[in-house]
């Protein structure tokens, strides 16, 4: 019993009714590294979460033993207190503090009570930043450092805290060969000197070379536990396990009528902001008239960076490569509003934050993207738009008290449709709908699937992107396979699976790690 | 099935939140009576009182209309107004009363410096995105500074010549005898109230033929006799003082063109949209530099007029000119229900609050209060508004009570 550092048992966690883990048990060796696979939102990271205390006790059900003790974690710091750190795959660093305050932020080095001792809070970063093999003085900023750096930073930082058990999510996401090969040496260093190490990643390769035990979770259970040199740890049976799930009839049937290209992508190349780093690496598309068309790829593979880099350069630098519509027009969308006037829509993946004026009512929504329409040289027609609002109101089924309402105090599957509602207000005719169905439940999942349907029925051509992969089987008739900035894959909907695009995803990562 | 669509079309009648300024004023004005009565054994309610306000609000409520503008693209302010005003009365001055330029030719001047002077702003604001309040406050600085140079080290040039003033001080139909002046007044202000509910009317007949929605027509009747009542009011209080202020009318024109601009323009809605959601709005296609450029200019075009009537009124241009004005202007605002946060707020508020602002001012000074008591008053009156705001939006956000926001529990662990 006692060489189990972490137990977790029967844990149940709900989301407003959803459950987002089911009865999880898990356990975790002292000084292992243990892995923990599965599809987006199969249920890791709020297994992570409830673990560290970002979910606190009495919000789930189940126990946590940790060192033979029960804990009941009301936040963070009652876990990291314990010696449990989780470093989240969105960094939580300063940009503007240097590496040494970054370390001890919120955890000062003090001299007197409320004081700063400045000469021990560098001196001490450094001998975390040598441990780590961090080349950098403490005294630099964190900007001023790259993504790998950073990472580094985080576990200098999760040491400092005096750490036994360390959570890992998505480490190498957004590192190259070298800094994770790096990170994976690191974590194996600190496993000789005891430390305990949870690794969530999607790069199967990464886990089989340097998990003891790994963990395959899929719809908020455990689906299989191996242990290295008792289990045959195979790429074919994680990701079966991964996946194996049976279609049901959760999507409307359709029957497709395909026409001619309707929009081409061709040779798109886009750059981070920021950084130096291709997002988009000379991707080409296309999607039909009468077309859905799925784009597949995890987290980070530059998905929605393509559609609003395409979609009137909302994102990115250096953009290159052309865009065509029905066939051989080549069309140039240098704002948002050139693409609205090519009939190119693009429905945002965050609606809350890039897609709606929450505290504005339904009619001013609907019309924002095309005021033109209800308007005469510049002056709104309030009546004719107060109509023609309330009119797309009731097709795409919003339940709400009538186009004065605010569109905070509509459910999330209804602000979906108000969104909807407000692109198809441009008249579109080529739909980009990035994560369409994220968030809602499950009925407006399927008003949201005929919604496409009837678009496509109308001769309209779809491009949707989404986590889940099988949506995207159940509704597209073609899908592409992005990963890490590149279509590594596409497929006629007969001879796609889950397995399949699984299979291609960690293909391309393993040979990135073999190719260095 | 017709009455079913005619009655989900029916717009409630009355709304509190929307007329809450309205009747803030109203008491306002009916508390001061009743307490300068009480104290002084004097009317608040007279001629020269209301006169008095339209006259020393004039261009605090021209600048209220432009601060709006700004204000509705996400609580940004323009703290470089008076400094702004200031240095179009020393250009109008020098111009004008120094070197006798036609009045014609320098007032088109003087409105293109503070255009320019806004446009400087606007461009460092929307290009290159410096935050709004750092901009204004380096032009608050820097405008105050060219004042001084204008006016050789702090000079008072006055007076400015009558072919000015007419525009924007005196007042219509002050020779007429004092009966004639107050018929022809009431006269005014019946034509005026009678051409407005026509106007209602009318529109409201167009909407409902064609099925839009309407308010009762009952409703919308007594909405707009109790405009027209207090349009009549006031105009027979002109009469009885001294006739209708030339100022109002520059005034009106102003209140009513962005009226219209912020209610039914599209650009008017894009300053809207900018403030409930800046990314949103640039994902709908909609240039918002250019929005934040426009509002910023306009400030400026507006200080101009703002500079034109405060010069004409005080009859001088002097360095100290529209100190705190802007402070004035962003409190009307703020008063008149302008979310602090951007997003919300109209003319009608702005235009109210700073008349609300006016009344306090006029009252305390006629019960002798001093000037420490006034501004005290003056600043709880303007926290109080926003604090009002800030708690209507929790409200409408979470459905709890008012009374919940104000007290709220300890939260449960």
């Amino acid at each position: 019993m006692e060489n189990y550092i972490l137990e977790m048992r029967g844990i149940t966690k709900e989301f407003s009714g959803v459950k987002a883990l089911h009865d999880v048990d898990f356990r975790v060796k002292r000084g292992s590294i243990h892995g923990i696979v599965g599809e987006n939102g199969a249920g890791k990271s709020t297994l992570m979460n409830i673990l560290s205390g970002v979910y606190p006790y009495g919000s789930y059900s189940g126990d946590i033993v940790y060192e033979g003790e029960t804990c009941r974690f009301a936040r963070i710091n009652d876990s990291e207190k314990k010696g449990i750190v989780i470093i989240h795959q969105e960094l939580a660093l300063v940009p503007q503090f240097s590496i040494a305050e970054n370390i001890f932020l919120g955890n000062e080095v003090k001299r007197i009570k409320g004081f700063i001792n400045w000469d021990l809070t560098y001196y001490k970063a450094q001998e975390y930043l040598d441990r780590v093999g961090l080349r950098e003085s403490s005294k630099t900023l964190v900007r001023d450092i790259s993504v790998g750096k950073m990472q580094l930073v985080e576990i200098a930082k999760a040491i400092s805290k005096d750490v036994k058990l360390l959570i890992l999510d998505e480490p190498t996401a957004a590192l190259n060969d070298e800094d994770s090969k790096h990170l994976l040496n690191l974590l194996l260093k600190f496993k000789e000197e005891g430390m305990t190490c949870i690794l969530i990643s999607h790069k199967l390769g990464e886990v089989q070379s340097v998990a003891d035990a790994i963990t395959v979770i899929r719809d908020g259970g455990v689906i299989d536990n191996l242990t290295a040199g008792v289990d045959e740890i195979s790429e074919d049976r994680i990701v079966k396990a991964m996946v194996g799930r049976e279609m049901t009839d959760r999507y409307p049937t359709r029957v497709p009528s395909i026409g001619e290209t309707k929009f081409e992508i061709r040779d798109w190349n886009v750059w981070h902001p920021l950084y130096d780093r291709k997002v988009i690496d000379n991707v080409s598309l296309n999607v039909k008239e009468g077309e859905v068309v799925g784009i597949s790829g995890l987290m980070g593979a530059g998905r929605s960076e393509l559609a609003m880099s395409v979609f009137g350069r909302l994102y990115g630098r250096n953009i290159s490569g052309k865009l065509f519509i029905d066939g051989d027009e080549e069309v140039f969308f240098k704002t948002v509003n050139d693409a609205v006037a090519h009939k190119v829509a693009y429905v945002t993946e965050d609606r809350k934050s890039s897609g709606l004026i929450l505290a504005d009512s339904l009619r001013w929504n609907i019309s924002l993207a095309n005021l033109d329409a209800v308007s005469k040289s510049g002056f709104i027609n309030l009546d004719k738009e107060t109509l023609e609002t309330d009119e797309y109101r009731r097709r795409y089924g919003v339940k709400s008290d009538g186009v004065e309402q605010k569109v905070d105090s509509l459910s999330g599957g209804n602000q979906q449709k108000v969104l909807l509602s407000k692109w198809m207000f441009t008249e579109p005719d080529v739909l980009i709908l990035d994560e369409p169905t994220r968030g809602i439940d499950v009925g407006a999942k399927y008003e949201i699937y005929q919604f496409i349907n009837g678009l496509v029925a109308q001769g309209k051509s779809v491009i949707m992107i989404s986590s889940e992969m099988q949506e995207l089987l159940g509704m597209c008739d073609r899908i592409y396979v992005l990963n890490e900035g590149r279509i590594i894959a596409e497929m006629p909907k007969e001879e796609a699976s889950q397995e399949k695009i699984m299979t291609y995803i960690l293909r391309d990562a393993n040979t990135e790690i073999h190719a260095s | 099935m017709e009455t079913i669509t005619k009655k989900q079309n029916r717009l409630k009648a009355f709304s509190l939140r929307d007329n809450t300024m309205m009747l803030a004023l109203i008491g306002g004005l009916i508390i001061f009576q009743i307490i300068v009565q009480a104290v002084r054994g004097t009317n608040f309610i007279t001629p020269v009182n209301i006169t008095n306000l339209i006259n020393q609000k004039a261009y605090i409520i021209i600048l209220a209309v432009g601060m709006l503008n700004c204000i509705l693209t996400g609580g940004n302010i323009d703290l470089s107004v008076g400094s702004n005003v200031a240095m179009v009365t020393a250009t109008a001055g020098v111009l004008i009363i120094t070197n006798h330029m036609n009045v014609y030719l320098a007032m088109p001047i003087c409105i293109a410096l503070g255009t320019l002077a806004g446009a400087i702003q606007a461009y460092f604001i929307a290009y290159v995105g410096v935050p709004p309040f750092i901009t204004t406050l380096a032009g608050m600085l820097i405008y105050r500074g060219v004042t001084y140079a204008i006016l050789t080290g702090g000079n008072t040039i006055s007076p400015f010549p009558i072919e000015m003033k007419q525009f924007f001080t005196g007042f219509l139909l002050q020779d007429l005898e004092p009966q004639t002046r107050i018929l022809v007044c009431v006269v005014i202000g019946v034509v005026i109230s009678a051409a407005f509910i026509i106007f209602s009317v009318l529109s409201w007949i167009r909407k409902n033929k064609k099925d839009y929605p309407v308010q009762p027509l009952a409703a919308l009747l007594i909405k707009d006799l109790i405009m027209a009542a207090a349009v009549v009011v006031v105009f027979y209080f002109f009469g009885a003082h001294s006739g209708v202020p030339i100022v109002l009318i520059s005034t009106a024109i102003v209140v009513v063109v962005y009226h219209i601009f912020t209610s039914v323009s599209v650009p008017g809605r894009h300053l809207y949209a900018i403030g409930g959601n800046r990314k949103a709005t640039e994902f709908s296609g909609i240039n918002t530099k250019r929005s934040m450029f426009f509002a910023y200019t306009n400030m400026g075009f507006l200080c101009g007029i703002a500079a034109l009537v405060g010069a004409a009124r005080f009859d001088a241009a002097m360095p100290s000119m529209g100190t705190s004005w802007e402070m004035d202007a962003i409190g009307s605002c703020f008063i008149g229900g302008a979310s602090a946060y951007g997003g919300s707020g109209t003319v009608r508020g702005a235009v109210i609050g700073a008349l609300f602002m006016g009344v306090l001012d006029m009252g305390l000074t006629m019960l002798t209060l001093g000037e420490d008591i006034k501004r005290m008053i003056k600043g709880i009156v303007i926290l109080a508004a926003v604090v009002l705001d800030v708690l209507m939006q929790k409200n409408s956000a979470s459905g709890q009570g008012l009374f919940a926001r104000l007290f709220p529990k300890k939260a449960a662990i």
